[in-house]
């Protein structure tokens, strides 16, 4: 859609940030445009068009605007500028460098460059002279924070090209010329570092996209271990306000095993982007020892930053973690909080006057929340290499029901769901995922349960749905408890529900403040569940229902003291020893 | 735009509703005010040379001839250390007697402040309320609404945040006040010989609701002024949020837009959150921070105002009369600082975390056994000393009246500990209970 005569237009009519352009010539759905105010150009998308009006979201305040002001459009839609120095940088939505933006307030109509244009990167050829390559293809690498960053030829380039030269191993800035490539023709394309690519396209730069089959680690027990997500899965945390989201999401992003963290802030709180940004350049990465934020993006559009910029700042993220996924790498990107950008959809759909669906939210919702997490995936790139890009989006619930329109529309989308409860919340079990509501549905993928039984054991599946049961009964022991009073039952429905109570507090709960016990490797979760499991399979005599609390909170006691001592150490063993003697003694 | 001499002005509104006018008028500007027949008004809609106009006042006795002129700017306040002391209305002009502000003239609704260059807020607010400072500990730059219903104390509560924090500057936002409120808050800040340190912008309910949307803006101009320019740190109350929102509801409804959940404009949270977001912690030394009302209609936290403040705001309050001692507490268990992590046993004494935690752990105790009770269980003697501890917790720490600083409320745990509990029972840190407890 490059144009030679750029179509322009004038603002007749304003509402909020929608603006009704009159054009003099084509536009395009998406296209980006520039609104003149005084010496400011404010950006805008076209979301509409109806006749001679396009009518056009301004990603920026409005005030002041006039009619008769003058537009000019660009010819594409909205692009984010892909380029080695990406990492650990903070960008808005519209991937504007914030560190960039100067004075303390952000200011209308300033646009920073997402890049660095003079750093010079010590580039190393992959392809050859005279290879055919195609978009996608490795042409070269350079080392970006200790990641191999892989100068690709860009995604927009059709049909396949010949490099007819390509420069020597050296150190170059971004926009300099890197390779010249002839296509059938013979015409010749210069190629830098840089390309760019429209947000709201999907890259399909790779070959295959397969179901996701490999764990992904995360450190949180009560995700790796009842509810795993995989490598490409998608997942999504609901929860009421207070329930832990933030709190969930970020040790996820310190945790997971992947080689890039992508974390969009979408309208939520500024305090919390300034607690990522003060703490990840102080964290380690517990696997490489470099601090977290060298693996990182921001994308912040806190919630009173400019809607419509909110809404294209998860299209923002999504683009970079493809970028990042068509080089090989595993990209995780946490998305904090999709209600918001639900919202801003809504908000935009409302000035519209369009026919509202339900609570006033567009009737596309579903769909535009389905195609978004879509983009995720695990793929195979065209040279056999894989990448992925695991996305978890978080939920923020209208009063706390699962049952409104973002939340259910989500859960069409999303293969892992991490439902928030309060009630748990409410008695500082943290993290708050419900154990029996959550599930994920890649356990139930073959090739999941195969990875799980080469890379876990071969019992792991069977241990897994033994907890889980276990859970179930626990409650439901409880329910008939509470009910018929303490004396009301049998003693062993005490004992069921003490047991589940021993998985909840041993498993389930993880404290994310404490060093150690935050972050659980698969194989310190493995000897966990199977000695959890192995206590409760044991039989135990109780001569009055009291006894039996009484029991299992030291039984948990010693539980917990293991989750906070370093794994395998002497202080670990020496509980471990107690443990067994204090089951010693209530054996049957 | 000083040029007022030359405005044009424009006689025949085509369109009157009870919020809104319409006209035909060339070269405004959006959110651009204007003068009909006197009562100002903002520009909220233009299609092609047909406006739209917002009459903050209401419309009553607007004729289709009113004169209206254009005034090219948005609604302004002029700022400087004029402003300290006086009582303004939601436009900005004097209430209470005295001469006009000299100053600059800001543009209300600034821009947000970039994210980058927000500092962490680290500093605590103590004041003296243990329910606060203990439980729910305020930081600087920190944004919390109470939420209370309608009969509950909470401006009185706020009235003591305000004085007791050590704040340069408080700045009072008052939407829809009675005026009987209006009128407490300057007694008490009066009587407190605070009112130097303290401007205010009120909107009783005596002036037009549509007027408070003004109101918040205003307010936190005035706070910008004192924070950025001058370092100052700053305290904003505002009361009571929920009447600003329904006159947000008012407008949006009189723009036919398509209300979302509970009648409120689909916009809602972003509304919200571009005043709640003003909450900061400059790098030079300056913050402000928001202490709010939002009402609730019998409790119910799950409408769509409260809802969308919870998720913005960093905690909430909540106000509880206990009727085993009669008085009014901040209750410990839905009451809640999400800041409050930043500051405690880092600013205050080490064992304040775990004096915390348990005392809460204890009293939630002490609920059971209350529940026990009522449903005609047997208590354990546990029970009855939780029941007793709680009596004595709530009436010695809980309690709006109680004021005494921060190590004195963990001596009271302590002592309270010792008292009703073993210390296996307190379940605390081993070297902290060897240097605290008492015997």
């Amino acid at each position: 859609m490059e144009k030679e005569n750029k179509t322009t237009g004038t603002v007749v009519g304003i509402v909020s940030n929608l603006v009704m352009v009159e054009v003099n010539g084509p536009v395009a759905q998406n296209e980006i445009c520039f609104i003149a105010l005084d010496q400011e150009h404010l950006m805008a998308e076209v979301i509409k068009v109806v006749g001679k009006h396009a009518y056009v979201q301004v990603f920026e305040s409005t005030r002041g605007l006039k009619p008769g002001s003058t537009v000019e459009f660009q010819g594409h839609m909205l692009e984010v500028t892909l380029g080695p120095g990406i990492l650990s940088r903070n960008y808005d939505g519209l991937q504007n460098d914030l560190d960039k933006m100067e004075g303390v307030f952000l200011k209308r109509g300033e646009y920073t460059d997402p890049l660095d244009r003079e750093k010079k990167w010590g580039f190393k050829p992959i392809a050859q002279k005279g290879d055919e390559v195609q978009a996608g293809d490795w042409l070269g690498e350079v080392n970006e924070n200790d990641q191999p960053h892989k100068i690709m030829v860009p995604f927009k380039m059709k049909g396949t090209y010949k490099i007819k030269e390509i420069v020597g191993e050296g150190e170059y800035t971004v926009d300099h010329k890197i390779a010249v490539v002839t296509d059938a023709d013979g015409t010749e394309t210069e190629l830098t570092m840089v390309q760019k690519w429209p947000v709201k396209v999907a890259m399909s730069a790779f070959r295959e996209k397969p179901r996701p089959f490999k764990l992904l680690e995360t450190g949180v027990r009560c995700m790796d271990t009842l509810n795993p997500i995989t490598e490409g899965g998608t997942g999504f945390i609901p929860g009421p306000f207070g329930t832990g989201k933030t709190v969930l999401q970020h040790a996820i992003s310190k945790q997971a095993e992947a080689d890039i963290v992508i974390i969009a802030a979408c309208g939520e709180r500024a305090n919390e982007v300034v607690e990522i940004f003060t703490e990840f350049p102080e964290l380690e990465d517990p696997r490489t020892g470099k601090k977290l934020i060298e693996r990182t993006i921001i994308i912040a559009n806190t919630s009173n930053m400019p809607v419509a910029a909110r809404e294209a700042s998860v299209y923002t993220a999504m683009t970079i973690g493809e970028y990042y996924r068509a080089m090989g790498l595993k990209v995780l990107l946490m998305a904090d909080s999709t209600s918001r950008w639900a919202q801003a959809l809504r908000e935009m759909s409302n000035r519209l006057e369009e026919l509202p669906g339900p609570d006033a939210f567009p009737m596309d919702l579903s769909a535009v929340i389905s195609n978004f997490y879509s983009r995720a995936g695990f793929v195979y790139l065209n040279n056999d290499k894989t990448g992925s890009i695991t996305f978890i989006g978080t939920v923020s619930p209208a009063g706390g029901n699962l049952k409104e329109p973002v939340t259910e529309s989500t859960r069409k989308a999303a293969r892992c769901f991490y439902g928030l409860s309060q009630a748990r919340a409410d008695s500082k079990r943290y993290p708050a995922i419900d154990p029996i509501d959550s599930y994920s549905k890649y356990l139930e993928y073959p090739e999941v349960q195969k990875n799980l039984e080469e890379n876990v054991s071969e019992e792991w599946l069977s241990q897994v749905n033994k907890a889980k049961d276990a859970l179930l009964r626990g409650k439901e022991s409880m329910e008939q408890i509470n009910i018929l009073g303490d004396d009301g039952v049998p003693i062993s429905f005490h004992e069921t529900f003490w047991k589940s109570e021993l998985i909840d507090f041993v498993i389930l709960q993880q404290d994310a403040f404490d060093k150690i016990d935050s972050s659980t490797p698969m194989k310190r979760q493995k000897y966990m569940l199977t000695k959890v499991l192995e206590v409760i399979s044991r039989e135990y005599s109780f001569n009055h229902f009291e006894e039996v609390g009484g029991f299992f909170k030291e039984v948990i006691n010693e539980f917990k003291q293991m989750n906070y001592s370093e794994y395998e150490s002497d202080k670990f063993r020496q509980h471990e020893k107690e443990l067994e003697e204090l089951l010693k003694k209530q054996a049957n | 735009m000083e040029s007022q001499a030359f405005q044009k002005v424009y006689t025949k509104l085509t369109n009157i509703t009870k919020a809104t006018v319409t006209l035909k008028a060339d070269g405004v500007g959006y959110d651009e005010i204007a003068s009909v027949n006197g009562k100002l008004a903002q520009v909220v809609k233009i299609t092609g040379d047909e406006i739209t106009l917002q009459i903050f006042e209401g419309t009553e006795g607007i004729p289709t001839n009113a004169e209206v002129s254009f005034l090219g700017r948005p609604p302004q306040l002029k700022v400087s250390d004029e402003l300290a002391g006086r009582f303004f209305n939601a436009f900005g002009d004097p209430i209470d007697g005295g001469p006009e502000v000299q100053g600059e003239v800001r543009d209300i609704g600034s821009p947000s402040v970039n994210p980058v260059r927000r500092e962490q807020p680290s500093n605590l607010i103590a004041t003296g309320i243990a329910g606060i400072d203990l439980n729910n500990t305020l930081v600087s730059g920190q944004k919390i609404p109470f939420f209370a219903d309608p009969d509950q104390p909470y401006n009185q509560v706020m009235a003591m945040v305000a004085l007791r924090a050590k704040a340069d500057k408080i700045i009072l936002g008052g939407m829809g006040l009675t005026n009987d409120d209006y009128l407490y808050f300057k007694n008490v800040f009066d009587n407190a010989g605070a009112l130097d340190r303290i401007v205010s912008f009120v909107n009783t309910t005596e002036n037009p609701p549509v007027e408070r949307l003004l109101v918040p803006d205003m307010a936190l101009t005035a706070a910008e002024y004192f924070a950025v320019d001058k370092n100052e740190s700053v305290l904003v109350l505002l009361t009571d949020m929920t009447l600003f929102a329904d006159a947000l509801s008012i407008v949006s409804n009189r723009m036919d837009q398509i209300p979302s959940k509970d009648s409120m404009p689909g916009s809602l949270y972003s509304d919200l959150a571009r005043i709640y977001e003003k909450a900061v912690q400059f790098p030079e030394g300056g913050s402000i921070t928001i202490v709010a009302v939002t009402t609730l209609s019998g409790g119910d936290i799950t409408h769509a105002i409260p809802d969308n403040t919870g998720y913005i705001t960093e905690g909430q309050l909540f106000l509880r009369r206990d009727s085993e001692i009669g008085k009014v507490i901040v209750d410990p268990f839905r009451s809640l600082s999400r800041l409050k992590q930043l500051v405690i046993g880092k600013q205050t004494r080490d064992d304040h975390p775990q004096v915390m935690n348990s005392a809460i752990r204890l009293y939630a105790d002490a609920a059971n056994a209350r529940t026990k009770l009522e449903n005609g269980f047997d208590l354990t003697d546990y029970d009855e000393r939780t029941l007793d501890f709680a009596k004595e917790y709530s009436n010695r720490l809980l309690a709006i009246d109680v004021n005494v600083g921060t190590d004195k409320m963990l001596d009271i745990g302590w002592e309270l500990f010792a008292k009703h509990f073993k210390k296996a029972e307190v379940a605390i840190k081993e070297n902290l209970v060897e240097k605290y407890w008492k015997d």
